[in-house]
C-alpha cells in the first residue's frame, strides 16, 4: 500500500511551481514525473502488448484491431465526446478512491456511492419542475454529492468510534445502496408514462440536465476542476495537511494534536461526495435519468484507476481518459476487426495486476528504482 | 554439506571463530563500510564500538549474511565463506541477538526458541523433546528462563535470554548482540554481561555492538572502534580509557559530564539553575520562588492492556529545573508521558500545566498552553517518515501562524523554518526537502528536539531524549536542555538510561510500579541506591 504514495509526493511539492523556479528545477520536476509514471506507463505497454498477442492468436489482425479502437476513442467528435463521457465517472471513482487512501483509508465504496448519487441528482432532476436551470442544475448535483458524502461518511464514522473496518463496511453498503436505489427506481420514483416497466425514473427536467459543448461534455470540466481541487486541498491546505499525516503515520497524527477520527470520518465524507457527484454527471448528463443496474461496476472502476494514478489526483485524468477511451473505443474495434469487446476487460486487468505488482515491472524493463528510495533502504542499515 | 564442514570445523577447534577481511559495502552513494577487518577468536568478547551511522550493524549483517559485500571476504572456521543469507550463517554456527527482539510475543519460551528448527516425531513437533533440550541449554548456560511462560509476560532481560537461548539452540558458536544493553537496568545489564562472560568460557565467541563505553571496558576483551565506515582502532580495555574511546568514536574530544559543577560561572542563567540545583535542600527559600509549573496529582491511568500502570502518582516541577524520572522500562513511565500530554486517557488524578488545568487536555491543548514534548518513540510519535523535513519541523504547529493562514499552508514559511531549526540544531540533511526518513537517528532526533524548542515553551516533556543516538548528538542534545532550564523552562526527563539521568536532573525521581516511590538528590546518591530503588527495594532499605 504504501508503495504509490512513495516517490510522487516530491512530484506534487515541485508541481506547485515555486516561486522562481529555474530550468533546473524544471527539469528535476520533469525527472520525478517520469520516474514517478515510469511503472504505470511501463504497465500500459506490457497490458496492450499482450492484449496484442491475444488479438494476433485469435486470428485478427492486430494493427487494425488497435486502429480502430483508438479512432472509436478519439477519431471524430463524437468519439472524442463518448470517451470525456466515459472518463467522468472514472475521474471521480478514481477520486474517491485516491483522496480516501491519501488518509490510509481504502475505499471500496464507490460503487454505492456513486449509485445514491445517481439516483438521488436524478430524484431532483426530474421531481422539480419549473425551477429555473441556475437553480435546478446546481441543488440536482448537489443532492446527488450529499447523498454520496453520507453514504461515505457512515463508513468514517464507524471506523472512527468502533473501528469497524471500512473495506467491509463500504463492501455492504455498496449492497444497501444497490438495493435501495433498485427499490427507488422501481416503486416510488418509476417512470409510470406510457406502458413502461422498467426500473427507472422519468427523464430529467431539461433545467437539470447538464450541458454538453461539442465534444466537450461539462461533467468532464467539472471532473478536471474536482481532480484539481482534490490536489489543491491536500497539498496546499491545513486540513490536506492532517489527512495525510493521519495517512502516513496515525500516531505522529495523534501526538501532533490532529483528531485522528475526525479526519478519517471528513475524509469518507469527501471521497464520498465525489464519487456521488461522478454519479450525479452520470444521471444528469449522460443517461438522463436513473435506471437500475446500469450503473453496476462503474464504481469499482475507480480502484483501476486510482491505482493506475497511484493515488495522484492530477494523475487520475489521464488515467481516466485512457480507460475512458478503451471502453469507448471497444464497440468499433468489434464492428471493424471482428475483435471481442471483452479483450479491453482483459487489457485492463492486466494493467492493473502489472501497476499493482511494480516489481515485476521494474524486473521485466529492468526499470532502475528511485534513488532516494534506495538511499533510505540503506540508511535503515547501521545509520 | 554444510552440516558436514561445520562438525569438523567444530570438533577441530577454529583459530578463528568469524572474520571480515577487507570489508567494503555500499548503499547507493554512501560507504557504509571501508575496507574493514575485525577478527573474532573463540572465548573472547569482540566489542564493535562506534557512533549511529558509524557502519557497525551493517558490518554484523554482512558477516551474518543479510547484505552481501562490495569487498571483501567474511571467514567463519576458518573458512572462507560467501554466505547468500542469514541461514547460510546460522548453518555454520554464528547466532544473532537482534536489539529488537524477533519473538512471538503470545507463544511460549519453548515454542519460540525452536520455531524453525523443531524437534518432530511423526510429522509433529516433539514438544516434550524441546522443552527438555531447551532446559539443558538453560542450566549448561546458566541463563535461567520459565520454559512455559508466555513471552509477551516476561520482563526485557528474560526476553533477551530466550533470544540468546535461541541463537545456542541452534548450536552456535558466535553470538552476535546488536545493542544488548540498551532496553536493560543496571541490574539486568551487569547480569547479562555475566552470561556473556560464562558463555565465553564454554569456548563461544561474541561480537557486542554497543556505544557506551562503560560496558566496552567492563566486558570486553578486544575493542575495534569503527566511524565513518572505517576502523579507526583496535584495542583492548587494559591499554585504553573511556575518555580516549570517546574521542576515537567521535573524532574529537567530547564533554559528557554534567555542567551541573560549572554552572555557577556561566552567567545570567545559572543563577536559576543553581537555585533550583539546591531546591531539595532549601526548598522554601531559594527553590520556592521559582514558580511551579508542571503540577501531577493522584495521576492514574492505564496501559494499552488496561492494566493499571500509572497508579495515584503525584509530581511537581518547577521553573528552572530538571527533573529526572528513573526507572526500569515498562515501570509506567511512558503511561506517564502520554497521560501529560493528552496522547493517553488518564483515568484519575489531576495535571496542571502553568495554574492551567490540562487533566484530560488533547494534545493539541497541551501544545498550545506551551509544553514541548519529545516523544519517547521517534519513528511512531515523533515524525513521519515520509514527509519531508520541513514538513517534520512544523508537525503539530502547523496550523499556527506564520506556518499557515486561513487554512492555507505557507510553504515559504515552513521552508524557511526548517532551515532555521536545520542550522540552528545541526540537523545533517542535504536540504528540507529529503524525506525524513533518510536521515539518521541522531538527526531525526535533533529535529525533534529542534522542533520542540524553536516554539515558546513553559515545559519541555523529554521522554528517552537520546535514545540509539550516538555520543556528538547526546552531547548536543543534552547541552541544549541544560540551556533551556537555565532560561527557565521546566522539564521533565524520563530515561531509562541512568547516567542520562543522574548527568541532567537537579532532582531524580525513581519510579517503580507506577508510582514515585523516591526523590533523591543526584549529587549524593549512587547509581547502586537509585539500581535498588528502581529494583522495587523500599528506600529505608537503601543506603542504610
Amino acid at each position: 500500500m504504501s508503495v504509490p504514495a512513495g516517490p510522487q509526493a516530491p512530484a506534487e511539492t515541485d508541481a506547485a511551481g515555486r516561486a522562481g523556479s529555474t530550468d533546473d528545477s524544471r527539469r528535476t520536476l520533469t525527472r520525478t514525473v517520469l520516474r514517478a509514471a515510469a511503472v504505470p506507463l511501463a504497465s500500459v505497454a506490457l497490458g496492450l502488448v499482450l492484449g496484442a498477442v491475444l488479438i494476433a492468436v485469435q486470428g485478427h489482425s492486430v494493427l487494425s484491431a488497435y486502429s480502430a479502437l483508438v479512432l472509436g476513442g478519439a477519431g471524430d467528435a463524437d468519439a472524442l465526446l463518448r470517451t470525456l463521457q466515459k472518463a467522468t465517472p472514472l475521474v471521480f471513482g478514481g477520486l474517491a478512491v485516491a483522496f480516501a487512501f491519501k488518509a490510509g483509508l481504502f475505499n471500496i465504496g464507490g460503487q454505492g456511492q456513486l449509485l445514491v448519487g445517481a439516483a438521488f441528482a436524478a430524484g431532483v432532476g426530474f421531481g422539480l419542475e419549473g425551477v429555473p436551470l441556475v437553480v435546478h442544475l446546481p441543488l440536482a448535483l448537489l443532492v446527488g454529492a450529499a447523498a454520496g458524502a453520507v453514504w461515505g461518511a457512515i463508513a468514517g464514522v464507524l471506523k472512527a468510534t468502533s473501528g469497524a473496518h471500512e473495506v467491509i463496511v463500504t463492501i455492504m453498503l455498496n449492497f444497501v445502496a444497490g438495493n435501495l436505489t433498485d427499490w427507488l427506481a422501481a416503486n416510488p420514483w418509476q417512470d409510470r408514462s406510457g406502458s413502461n416497466i422498467i426500473a427507472r425514473t422519468p427523464l430529467v427536467e431539461p433545467s437539470a440536465e447538464i450541458p454538453t459543448w461539442g465534444w466537450l461534455p461539462a461533467g468532464f470540466v467539472l471532473a478536471v476542476l474536482a481532480a484539481v481541487a482534490c490536489w489543491f486541498v491536500l497539498e496546499r491546505t491545513t486540513y490536506g495537511f492532517e489527512v495525510r499525516s493521519v495517512g502516513a503515520n496515525r500516531h505522529a497524527a495523534h501526538y501532533a494534536g490532529i483528531s485522528v477520527g475526525w479526519i478519517m470520518a471528513s475524509t469518507m465524507a469527501v471521497a464520498g461526495l465525489l464519487a456521488g457527484l461522478g454519479g450525479a454527471i452520470e444521471s444528469l448528463g449522460v443517461d438522463g435519468r436513473f435506471e437500475a443496474g446500469v450503473n453496476v461496476g462503474l464504481g469499482f472502476e475507480g480502484i483501476t484507476i486510482a491505482l493506475l494514478a497511484r493515488t495522484n489526483p492530477i494523475a487520475v485524468i489521464p488515467a481516466g481518459l485512457l480507460v475512458g477511451l478503451m471502453e469507448a473505443g471497444a464497440a468499433k474495434m468489434q464492428f471493424e476487426s471482428g475483435v471481442a469487446p471483452e479483450i479491453i476487460d482483459v487489457i485492463q486487468a492486466l494493467i492493473l495486476l502489472f501497476v499493482a505488482a511494480p516489481l515485476i515491472v521494474r524486473w521485466l524493463l529492468r526499470l532502475r528504482d528511485t534513488d532516494d528510495r534506495r538511499l533510505t533502504l540503506g540508511a535503515g542499515w547501521g545509520r | 554439506m554444510v552440516a558436514a564442514a561445520e562438525t569438523v570445523a567444530a570438533q577441530a577447534e577454529p583459530e578463528v571463530l568469524l572474520a571480515g577481511h577487507g570489508i567494503t559495502k555500499r548503499f547507493g552513494p554512501v560507504v557504509a563500510n571501508d575496507d574493514v577487518s575485525v577478527e573474532l577468536r573463540p572465548g573472547r568478547i569482540l566489542a564493535l564500538l562506534g557512533e549511529n551511522g558509524a557502519g557497525k550493524s551493517t558490518l554484523v549483517n554482512v558477516l551474518f549474511g543479510l547484505h552481501r559485500p562490495d569487498a571483501g571476504q567474511v571467514v567463519i572456521a576458518d573458512e572462507h565463506v560467501e554466505l547468500s543469507s542469514p541461514h547460510d550463517a546460522i548453518a555454520r554456527g554464528v547466532g544473532m541477538v537482534h536489539q529488537h527482539f524477533q519473538l512471538v510475543p503470545p507463544m511460549s519460551v519453548v515454542r519460540n526458541i525452536v520455531l524453525g528448527a523443531e524437534p518432530r516425531k511423526l510429522g509433529m513437533i516433539d514438544v516434550a523433546q524441546a522443552r527438555r533440550r531447551v532446559m539443558d541449554l538453560a542450566d549448561r548456560f546458566g541463563l535461567h528462563v520459565d520454559p512455559d511462560a508466555a513471552v509477551e509476560d516476561l520482563p526485557v532481560g528474560a526476553q533477551q535470554r530466550v533470544e540468546i537461548l535461541k541463537a545456542l539452540y541452534r548450536d552456535a558458536r558466535v553470538l552476535i548482540a546488536d545493542e544488548p544493553t540498551a532496553v536493560l537496568t543496571p541490574q539486568e545489564t551487569d547480569h547479562l554481561l555475566d552470561v556473556l562472560r560464562g558463555l565465553t568460557d564454554q569456548g563461544v565467541g561474541i561480537v557486542f555492538i554497543t556505544h557506551k563505553l562503560r560496558e566496552v571496558m567492563a566486558a570486553a576483551d578486544d575493542i575495534v572502534v569503527l566511524r565513518e565506515g572505517r576502523v579507526v582502532g583496535t584495542t583492548t580495555p587494559a591499554q585504553t580509557s573511556e575518555a580516549a574511546l570517546a574521542e576515537l568514536m567521535v573524532g574529537r574530544a567530547v564533554d559528557l559530564h554534567g555542567d551541573r559543577f560549572e554552572s555557577g560561572a556561566t552567567g545570567v542563567g545559572s543563577a536559576v539553575s543553581t537555585a533550583a540545583a539546591y531546591s531539595d535542600e532549601k526548598p522554601a527559600a531559594e527553590a520556592g520562588e521559582l514558580p511551579v509549573v508542571l503540577d501531577i496529582a493522584g495521576l492514574c491511568a492505564d496501559d494499552d492492556r488496561g492494566q493499571r500502570a500509572v497508579d495515584e502518582l503525584s509530581l511537581a516541577v518547577r521553573a528552572g529545573e530538571i527533573v529526572g524520572v528513573a526507572g526500569v522500562e515498562g515501570n509506567g513511565q511512558r503511561e506517564l508521558v502520554e497521560a501529560i500530554t493528552g496522547l493517553r486517557h488518564a483515568t484519575a488524578g489531576t495535571v496542571s500545566i502553568s495554574d492551567r488545568d490540562a487533566s484530560g487536555a488533547r494534545p493539541r491543548q497541551v501544545t498550545v498552553i506551551g509544553v514541548g514534548h519529545i516523544p519517547e518513540d521517534r519513528a511512531k510519535h515523533g515524525l513521519i517518515g515520509s514527509y519531508s523535513v520541513a514538513d517534520n519541523s512544523v508537525l503539530n504547529r502547523y496550523f499556527k501562524r506564520p506556518f499557515a493562514a486561513g487554512g492555507m499552508l505557507r510553504r515559504d514559511r515552513i521552508d524557511s523554518h526548517a532551515r532555521d531549526v536545520v542550522a540552528t540544531f545541526d540537523v545533517r540533511t542535504p536540504d528540507v526537502e529529503s524525506p525524513a526518513d533518510s536521515l539518521s537517528g541522531g538527526n531525526k532526533q535533533k529535529l525533534i528536539v529542534g522542533r520542540e524548542f524553536s516554539d515558546e515553551i513553559d515545559l519541555l516533556i523529554a521522554a528517552q531524549p537520546t535514545r540509539g543516538i550516538d555520543i556528538g548528538a547526546i552531547e548536543f542534545i543534552w547541552r541544549r536542555i541544560r540551556e533551556r532550564r537555565d532560561e527557565g523552562t521546566a522539564v521533565l526527563l524520563v530515561s531509562a538510561e541512568l547516567d542520562e539521568v543522574l548527568a541532567l536532573s537537579d532532582r531524580v525521581a525513581v519510579m517503580y510500579e507506577g508510582r514515585i516511590v523516591a526523590t533523591v538528590d543526584p549529587r549524593t546518591a549512587t547509581r547502586e541506591e537509585i539500581g535498588l530503588l528502581m529494583a522495587g527495594a523500599a528506600p529505608a532499605e537503601v543506603g542504610s
